[in-house]
């Protein structure tokens, strides 16, 4: 029997915002208590604390948190540093940040203060997605009310250190949410990526050494330090620690999102939390569990897999943004692939030839695959392709064009053939008369 | 990538340029970058700058947001065109965004594109009477309430409606068409993103009992007295005012009425801030008067308390925004259209 998170574990407390998410119900659920006390504890407290929690990074890569923390210089040169929160959610099937930040935003606020102190950065820039309107307001209420109560500001908190915190935003792009596009984005130019080396942490937002965290990261900081680190790392398994906010989209009964621990069984969290998928367990086709990017699982490794870092690498597949995709029997499941292939052709942002041309080229064999008006060969041609864009750009995207299609062909290779030969088979064969 | 071009010559209007409402905010938000660093404040400003010049960037536009940034136009442009949320030729009064990306897509996005198609019209057309054009855009982000769309208006916030049918599409068409605007978020009836039905998590009542306070931080290296911050005059002011309403839970309206009252010993003539025993001082005002407030918005300040023109003019800027706080709706709203100054002539009229 699987143990489920309790209530008093979970970290987002007014996830669903049934509650005040304003200063005062956000001291009443716990934020801002003792964080002047965790600044006196010094820098390397902070750093260290978050190691030994095992957190690592929420917005897909998994990179440990307090590990990215101690690449920024140790002291600060002529240069000032930034904080850069990645508030741009736009992997589609994600939508969990946006939560976080219409809810409880002060949790994010008072973990913005606490990982600039411990990297020695006076201000904080928060990043979101030009179309989180909504989110952005309350956000800012929230920056005010924190600035009003002397939370942040000049002696955030009583500790001597002054720190600010601005909300920007940008204007529907997701390859802003890559952290280097991101940071060009800030600057005020087109969302295009950058080189790396120099990584952000030598040289990032306006050639400063910047760090450049997800929402759901520092957002949970806080409360780890309250908890303690070894509370943290009670959930899930070695390497794979903590707790986590899933969001379940598709074919359930009930959608929605929710916190968890990781590595809870793929299973169990949908029949738990989100009433099973639309006409039972055995009607499940495939589960994208990462967000669009990483390949999907078909039924007989879903019955098993656990959701963690490690166990979805295992099957070829990633955690990603913990963004549960779940298509039923009923799913055209090519069809379904190649609206990603069209998401990653529209969202290319034109720089490196093989993500531009490749994006394209795939949307549009995907498009024919999807009628069966494809030769069986170009399966392996279309494999051949993604193999080709894969690697082969500056930055994640190309490669997270590839992906979908090859787990697509990994585990349903049979449904494109055997579209391909309905498709034959339909038609005139002509065949050159013997002469 | 998606090639995204100006609006050809004829659409463009001869004159156009920028109010000084959205001079002043741009110049707000250039405030926010380190010193010769102004240029990061673009896409705000052309943001700022579509709602100001009707929903889209004519390029006379986009030069004065160069000019008030001091910036080479064709910096702007490579932006303008780059990020989708521009529109670079006219839209309707009501541009609608609605998300085809898989999630979406799963749980049947293709019959509510049916329902614009067949009410609105193809794509990035405006409909005839101005009024609706509708777009197919990528993940908006909001998958556990798939299917979504998102409705561009002249307000600065575009809200997010979730959860659709081709049914609650259509009633949100016919309530936009008779000039209602609808109520954003989940059109099915569920909180947010919790499970429809209700939340399965987070439902214990003690979760929210005043949190066990902190004795000392776990693993701790240094002794750390933990009260030393509440005791921070600040700190102390801060929570003061903010106690009463703690307690009484996500109604950040509570605290104030005591507030009021005491002011309304002081000096008699001063009307409550609230009147949370309905209209007891005369026949309540038509609210509908100031314009702005339709019988919604009249219905809503009713319930928090608020019936007379008077109590309008009083407001300062902090109730403005508490009171935009708690229609959470359209913020910007009250101080656009000036609600405390045509409450302030009502209520000289009325007298």
């Amino acid at each position: 029997m699987v143990q489920l998170l309790k209530d008093e574990d979970r970290i987002f407390k007014n996830l669903y915002g049934t509650q005040d998410w304003g200063l005062d119900g956000a001291r009443q659920r716990g934020a801002w208590e003792g964080t002047g006390a965790m600044l006196e504890q010094g820098r390397d407290w902070i750093i260290d604390q978050v190691k030994a929690s095992g957190l690592r990074g929420r917005g897909g890569a998994g990179f440990p948190t307090g590990l990215k923390w101690s690449f920024m210089p140790k002291e600060v040169g002529e240069r000032p540093h930034y904080l850069v929160v990645n508030a741009d959610e736009s992997e589609p099937g994600t939508c969990k940040d946006r939560e976080m930040m219409r809810h409880d935003p002060h949790l994010l606020i008072e973990g913005c203060l606490i990982a600039s102190f411990a990297m020695q950065a006076h201000a904080a820039y928060i990043y979101l997605r030009g179309e989180y309107t909504f989110e952005r307001q309350r956000l800012q209420a929230a920056v005010e009310q924190a600035y009003a109560a002397g939370l942040i500001g000049k002696n955030a908190c009583g500790s001597g250190w002054d720190f600010d915190v601005y909300v920007h935003h940008g204007a529907g792009a997701y390859i802003c949410g890559e952290e280097t596009a991101l940071l060009e984005s800030l600057e005020g130019k087109k969302g295009q990526p950058r080189l790396k080396p120099p990584f952000p942490a030598n040289s990032g937002l306006y050639g400063c050494p910047t760090t450049v965290n997800n929402v759901e990261s520092i957002a949970v900081v806080p409360t780890i330090l309250r908890k303690g680190a070894e509370w943290f790392s009670s959930f899930g398994r070695d390497n794979n620690k903590g707790t986590k906010v899933f969001s379940i989209s598709g074919h359930v009964n009930k959608p929605c999102n929710v916190e968890e621990a990781l590595s809870i069984p793929l299973k169990t969290l949908i029949e738990t939390h989100a009433g099973g998928v639309r006409g039972g367990w055995d009607n499940l086709k495939a589960i994208i569990p990462g967000g669009s990017s990483v390949p999907l699982l078909p039924k007989e490794i879903c019955d098993t897999v656990l959701m963690d870092f490690d166990a979805l690498r295992e099957h070829q597949s990633g955690l990603g943004t913990a963004a549960v995709i779940v298509m039923d029997n009923s799913t055209d499941i090519v069809k379904a692939i190649a609206r990603l292939s069209y998401f990653y052709k529209h969202e290319s942002c034109g720089q490196c030839t093989p993500c531009r041309e490749g994006t394209g080229w795939m949307w549009r064999v995907m498009e024919r695959m999807v009628r069966g008006e494809a030769e069986i060969g170009e399966i392996d041609m279309l494999l051949d392709v993604t193999k080709q864009v894969e690697g082969h750009t500056i930055c994640a995207l190309g490669d997270a064009a590839a992906w979908p299609i090859q787990g697509l062909i990994r585990h349903f290779r049979h449904e494109i053939e055997d579209r391909i030969n309905l498709y034959r088979s339909s038609r005139p064969v002509f065949v050159q008369a013997a002469e | 990538m998606s090639a995204r071009r100006l609006a050809p010559a004829a659409q463009q209007p001869a004159n156009a340029s920028l109010s000084s409402d959205a001079l002043d905010k741009i110049a707000t938000w250039t405030r926010k970058y380190p010193e010769g660093r102004q240029r990061s404040a673009l896409i705000p400003a052309l943001w700022i700058a579509q709602k100001d010049a009707g929903g889209w960037l004519p390029e006379a536009i986009l030069r004065a947001v160069g000019d008030r940034l001091g910036m080479a136009y064709i910096r702007v442009y490579e932006v303008a065109t780059f990020y989708t949320m521009f529109n670079l030729a006219p839209v309707g009064e009501f541009h609608i965004q609605l998300c085809g990306t898989t999630p979406c897509w799963l749980r049947g996005s293709d019959a509510l594109k049916d329902v614009l198609a067949r009410r609105v019209g193809p794509q990035n057309t405006v409909s005839a009477d101005g009024k609706f054009s509708w777009l197919e855009v990528e993940c908006l982000g909001a998958c556990a309430n798939a299917p979504m769309m998102q409705l561009s208006t002249d307000v600065d916030e575009d809200p997010y409606y979730e959860d659709l049918t081709a049914e609650s599409l259509d009633a949100i068409l016919d309530d936009l068409a008779a000039g209602k605007m609808p109520e954003r978020g989940p059109q099915n009836g569920r909180i947010n993103s919790a499970p429809e039905g209700g939340p399965l998590t987070l439902n214990s009542k003690d979760l929210y009992k005043a949190a066990k306070k902190l004795t000392k931080l776990p693993n701790q290296s240094k002794k750390v007295a933990l009260t030393r911050h509440a005791d921070d005059p600040k700190e102390k002011r801060a929570t003061k005012g903010g106690a009463a309403s703690a307690a009484a839970e996500n109604k950040p309206f509570a605290a104030k009425p005591k507030r009021a009252t005491q002011a309304a010993d002081e000096k008699i003539s001063k009307p409550k801030l609230l009147y949370t025993d309905g209209p007891t001082d005369g026949t309540p005002d038509d609210l509908k008067k100031i314009k702005g407030i339709g019988p919604k918005f009249e219905g809503d300040l009713n319930a928090k308390g608020i019936y007379y023109y008077r109590q309008i003019a009083a407001w300062k800027v902090k109730d403005v925004k508490a009171v935009e706080a708690v229609m959470e709706k359209f913020p910007g709203r009250i101080a656009r259209d000036e609600w405390v100054k045509q409450a302030k002539a009502l209520a000289k009229a009325a007298s």
